[in-house]
C-alpha cells in the first residue's frame, strides 16, 4: 500500500521538473544572448549548466531505473546528501570567515592590488552567505527531511521534489556566493543576492513548504510534533521575508542591477525587519526545532514541558517579528519605530530564556550524560549560548547600550556568540547524531575526537567574543572620549588602529573554531565509511578524560 | 485552555494560518505607517536625484560593499556631530534605493565626506589607502581607474529609479549618457547642458584624466556629493514639524 501511496504522489513529478529545467534552460540562454554585463552572462552560464546537468540526471534517472531501489520506509538519501552539503558549506563559510578577519588583521598581506574579487567588501557577504545561507539553510532543510519523516512517521512527500529543493538550493549558493565575488549584490547585509536569484529562491522556497506540508499531511501521528511547528514558522515566515524584502526593479531583464522598491527610511526599516527576522527565524525558530529533536532524542528523556512549548512557540514567533528596529536606534527612522523596536525585543527575552529553560529542563534525571557523552554536551552548551546571546541581544536594544554599542565589533562578537555557540554547536551536534543514524553505524568513528572537536572549538568561541567584546566596548568608549580641554580625544584612524591586537585574537579563535569542523568531517567521513569505532580497537579508552583538560 | 492548542497541532492549515497572522502584526504596525506618516521625512531644502555619473559612482559603492564597514548615518550624539557634522537626516537618503546607512564602522562614516578631501586625495587614497593613511585596513581599488565605466546602459538606471517615483525630468532621461560624460570633463560641449540640466553641481575631472571615463571618476564624484546637500541654513531641527 505504501508503495502505491507513493507511485501516485510521484506521478507526472519527473515530467514537471524536467519541463522547469527546459525553461530554465531557454531563459538563461536568453539572458546570455542578450546582455552587455560580462559578470551577468557568467552568471546565466553557470545557471544553464547547472539546469542540464539537472535534465540529464533527470532523464538518465527515467531511462535507467535502478533496479536495486526497493522504495524504503523513509527518504534517507537526500538527509545524507544535506549532511554532506551541510559540512563543506560549513568549512567553507568558516574558512572564508577566517580569511576576511585576517583581511582586517593584516591589511597587506591579504589584500591583491590589481583585482577586487576577494575585497573584504565582496568576501564579507561571501561569509555571512555562506555560513547562514549555505551552512545553516543546509542543516536546516537536511534535519527537517528527517525530522518530518520520523515524527509523521510518513514517507518525504513528493518524491523527485524533495530532490529539486535540495538541488536548488545548491544553486541558489552557488550563483549568490560566485556573484559577490564577481561584484554582484544587491546590497543589504544578509539579503545580498540579485533579482534572479532571489526569484530563483522564491520557487525552490515555496516547493520546500509544498514537500514539507505534504508529508504533515501524510502522517500517521494524530499530533504533529513541536519540532514541526518550528519548522513550519521558519519556512513560512522566511519566505514572507524574503519576498516583500526584495521587492526590486532591475535595470533590465539582461542585468544584474536592480533598484530596491523602497528607499531611505521605508528600506532600512523594510530591510531590519527582514535581517533581523533572518536571525530569528532561520537561525532561531529552525534551530529550535533541532533543539526540540535532537536534545529529548539524544538524552532518551522527553521534552521537560509540553505547555512550556506552547507558550515558547507562539510567544517567540509573534514578539521576535517586532524587533527589527533595534538595528536603527539613533537613526533618521522615527523615535516611536525604535521605542516599539526596543520594548519588543526586551520582551523577546522572556520567551527566548522559557525556550532555553525548556532544552536544558529535558535534561533532568539525564544530566549525567554530559560527562560521558560529547555530542550530547555540545548540545546543551549550543542551548546555553542560545540563552546567553538572546539575553545579550535585549540589553543591547536599549538605546543607551545601543548608543555605545552599536556600529562597533561589539555587534560582531555578539552575533559570533550566537552563531558559533548556539546555531554552530546545534547543528554540529544534529551532524554528529545523524551521520551514524542514516548510515546506519553503530556509534561515531571517534568519540575523543568528538572532546577535541568540542573543546577547540568552546576556546575559539571564548577567545573570540571576549576580544569583540573588549575591541567594540573600547571603540565605543574612544568614539566618544574627550579630553580636558573639551575637544574629541581619538581621531578616527587611532580607533581602528587601537583594534590590531583584538583583530588578531579574533582570527586565533576563529581559526580554532574552523580547526574544529575539520575533526568533525574527519570523524563523520570515517563514520560513514564505516571504519571500526575506536572502542573496538581501544578497549577501556576513557574518551571524556582525553581532553577534559 | 491548553485543550484549545489541539486545533492547531491536528490540523496543518491552521496551523500554517495561524503562523502568518501572528508574524505578520508586527511588520504590519511598523513598516505601513512610515509610508504614510508625512513627517516620516523632513521637508529639506537642497537635496535632489543623483545625477548619472554619481548614480553610476553609487552602483560601485554599492557593489564593493563599503557598506560592510562604512556607514552613512550620523547620529544625534555630541561625539558624532563632532567628528562627522550634522546629524543624518530621513530627506538625505529619500532617493536611496537601496539605503545604505550600513551597520558597522570599521572605517568612519561617510554620510558628510562629501568636500572633505580632495579629489587626488581620494584618488590616492582608493589605489593604496595605506598610502594616505598608514594605519588603515581598508582594501586597495586600484583596478577601479583601470576599468572603463560602462556607458551605455545608464539611461535604463534613470528610467528605473523614475518608475519608482524618483523625480528625474524627461530631459535628465534623454540625455543621461551625454550628462554623464560631461559631468566628468568640464571642457566638453556637453558639459554647459549638463550644468542647467542640474544646476547645483559644476562639472569637473574627478581622477586627473580627462582622456578616460573610468569608475574611478564616478566613485569620486560619489562620495564628493555626500552630504553636501541640504542646506542647514534655513533648517530648523527644533521646529515642530521637524520632531520625529
Amino acid at each position: 500500500m505504501n508503495s502505491r501511496q507513493n507511485a501516485s504522489d510521484v506521478g507526472y513529478s519527473p515530467l514537471a521538473i524536467g519541463l522547469v529545467l527546459v525553461i530554465g534552460i531557454a531563459l538563461t540562454i536568453w539572458g546570455a544572448a542578450r546582455t552587455h554585463d560580462g559578470p551577468f552572462a557568467i552568471q546565466m552560464y553557470t545557471a544553464m549548466g547547472a539546469f542540464a546537468l539537472g535534465l540529464f540526471a533527470l532523464v538518465r534517472a527515467y531511462i535507467t531505473p535502478n533496479p536495486n531501489a526497493v522504495e524504503s520506509r523513509y527518504e534517507d538519501g537526500i538527509v545524507k546528501a544535506g549532511v554532506i552539503a551541510s559540512t563543506f558549506w560549513g568549512i567553507a563559510g568558516l574558512l572564508v570567515g577566517v580569511i576576511i578577519a585576517l583581511q582586517l588583521s593584516f591589511p597587506n598581506l591579504f589584500y591583491f592590488q590589481d583585482f577586487g574579487w576577494t575585497n573584504f567588501g565582496r568576501m564579507r557577504p561571501l561569509h555571512t552567505s555562506a555560513v547562514i545561507f549555505a551552512f545553516g539553510g543546509n542543516v536546516l532543510i537536511a534535519t527537517s527531511f528527517y525530522v518530518v519523516q520520523r515524527t509523521c512517521r510518513a514517507r518525504l512527500a513528493g518524491g523527485p521534489w524533495a530532490w529539486f529543493v535540495f538541488w536548488g538550493y545548491q544553486l541558489f549558493i552557488l550563483l549568490a556566493g560566485t556573484g559577490y565575488l564577481l561584484g554582484i549584490t544587491e546590497g543589504r547585509e544578509y539579503a545580498e543576492p540579485p533579482w534572479y536569484v532571489d526569484l530563483w529562491l522564491t520557487l525552490v522556497w515555496v516547493v520546500y513548504l509544498l514537500v514539507f506540508l505534504g508529508t504533515i499531511w501524510k502522517r500517521q501521528e494524530k499530533h504533529i510534533y513541536v519540532a514541526n511547528w518550528f519548522y513550519l514558522a521558519f519556512i513560512v515566515t522566511i519566505a514572507m521575508l524574503h519576498i516583500v524584502n526584495n521587492l526590486a526593479l532591475p535595470v533590465s531583464f539582461a542585468d544584474t542591477f536592480s533598484y530596491s522598491a523602497f528607499s531611505g527610511v521605508q528600506d532600512a526599516l523594510t530591510q531590519w525587519w527582514y535581517g533581523h527576522n533572518a536571525v530569528g527565524f532561520f537561525l532561531t525558530a529552525g534551530f529550535l526545532a533541532i533543539m526540540y529533536y535532537f536534545v529529548p532524542k539524544q538524552a532518551d528523556r522527553p521534552v521537560y514541558s509540553y505547555r512550556l512549548s506552547i507558550i515558547h512557540f507562539w510567544a517567540l514567533i509573534f514578539l521576535y517579528i517586532w524587533a527589527g528596529p533595534h538595528h536603527l536606534h539613533y537613526t533618521a527612522l522615527p523615535m516611536w519605530a525604535q521605542t516599539l523596536g526596543a520594548t519588543f525585543s526586551i520582551m523577546l527575552w522572556m520567551p527566548s530564556w522559557g525556550g532555553m529553560i525548556n532544552g536544558l529542563m529535558t535534561l533532568s534525571g539525564a544530566w549525567d550524560k554530559l560527562r560521558t557523552d560529547p555530542v550530547l554536551r555540545m548540545l546543551v552548551v549550543s542551548v546555553a549560548f542560545y540563552g546567553m546571546s538572546t539575553f545579550e541581544g535585549p540589553v543591547m536594544s536599549i538605546r543607551a547600550v545601543n548608543s555605545l554599542s552599536h556600529y562597533t565589533d561589539w555587534t560582531i562578537g555578539h552575533v559570533h556568540s550566537g552563531a558559533l555557540g548556539w546555531v554552530g554547536f546545534v547543528s554540529f551536534g544534529a551532524l554528529y547524531c545523524l551521520t551514524p543514524w542514516l548510515w546506519r553505524r553503530e556509534r561515531l568513528y571517534s568519540t575523543a575526537l568528538v572532546e577535541w572537536h568540542f573543546w577547540i572549538a568552546t576556546l575559539g568561541i571564548v577567545l573570540y567574543i571576549t576580544s569583540m567584546w573588549v575591541a567594540g566596548v573600547m571603540q565605543g568608549l574612544m568614539w566618544r572620549a574627550y579630553n580636558e580641554l573639551g575637544f574629541l580625544q581619538y581621531s578616527f584612524v587611532e580607533t581602528v588602529e587601537a583594534m590590531h591586537p583584538y583583530y588578531i585574537i579574533r582570527a586565533v579563535g576563529g581559526l580554532l573554531y574552523l580547526i574544529g569542523a575539520l575533526l568533525m568531517a574527519y570523524n563523520l567521513w570515517r563514520t560513514a565509511r564505516g571504519d571500526a569505532p575506536e572502542a573496538v580497537t581501544r578497549p577501556n579508552a576513557a574518551p571524556a578524560a582525553v581532553a577534559a583538560e | 485552555m491548553w485543550n484549545f492548542h489541539k486545533w492547531f497541532e491536528r490540523h496543518s492549515l491552521i496551523l500554517v494560518v495561524g503562523i502568518l497572522l501572528v508574524v505578520s502584526i508586527g511588520g504590519l504596525v511598523q513598516i505601513t505607517p512610515l509610508f504614510f506618516i508625512e513627517s516620516t521625512i523632513e521637508e529639506v531644502k537642497g537635496v535632489r536625484p543623483y545625477t548619472p555619473l554619481e548614480l553610476k559612482g553609487r552602483q560601485i559603492y554599492v557593489r564593493e560593499g563599503c557598506y560592510t564597514c562604512h556607514s552613512q548615518m550620523i547620529r544625534p550624539l555630541r561625539d558624532e556631530v563632532e567628528r562627522y557634522g550634522h546629524y543624518s537626516l530621513a530627506a538625505e537618503s529619500m532617493y536611496d534605493h537601496p539605503f545604505q546607512w550600513g551597520s558597522k564602522r570599521t572605517g568612519p562614516d561617510l554620510a558628510r565626506v562629501g568636500g572633505r578631501y580632495s579629489d587626488e586625495w581620494h584618488r590616492a587614497h582608493l589605489v593604496d589607502p595605506r598610502s594616505t593613511v598608514p594605519e588603515s585596513v581598508m582594501p586597495p581599488y586600484a583596478f577601479l581607474e583601470a576599468k572603463d565605466l560602462r556607458t551605455d546602459d545608464i539611461g535604463n538606471h534613470l528610467r528605473t529609479n523614475a518608475m519608482l517615483k524618483v523625480p528625474y525630468a524627461k530631459d535628465q532621461i534623454e540625455n543621461a549618457e551625454a550628462d554623464l560624460r560631461a559631468q566628468a570633463d568640464p571642457n566638453s560641449d556637453g558639459a554647459g547642458a549638463f550644468e542647467e540640466r542640474y544646476p547645483t553641481v559644476k562639472a569637473r575631472d574627478y581622477d586627473g584624466n580627462t582622456a578616460r571615463l573610468t569608475e574611478m571618476d564616478a566613485l569620486i564624484a560619489y562620495l564628493q556629493m555626500l552630504g553636501a546637500g541640504v542646506d542647514f541654513s534655513t533648517y530648523q531641527a527644533d521646529a515642530p514639524e521637524n520632531q520625529r
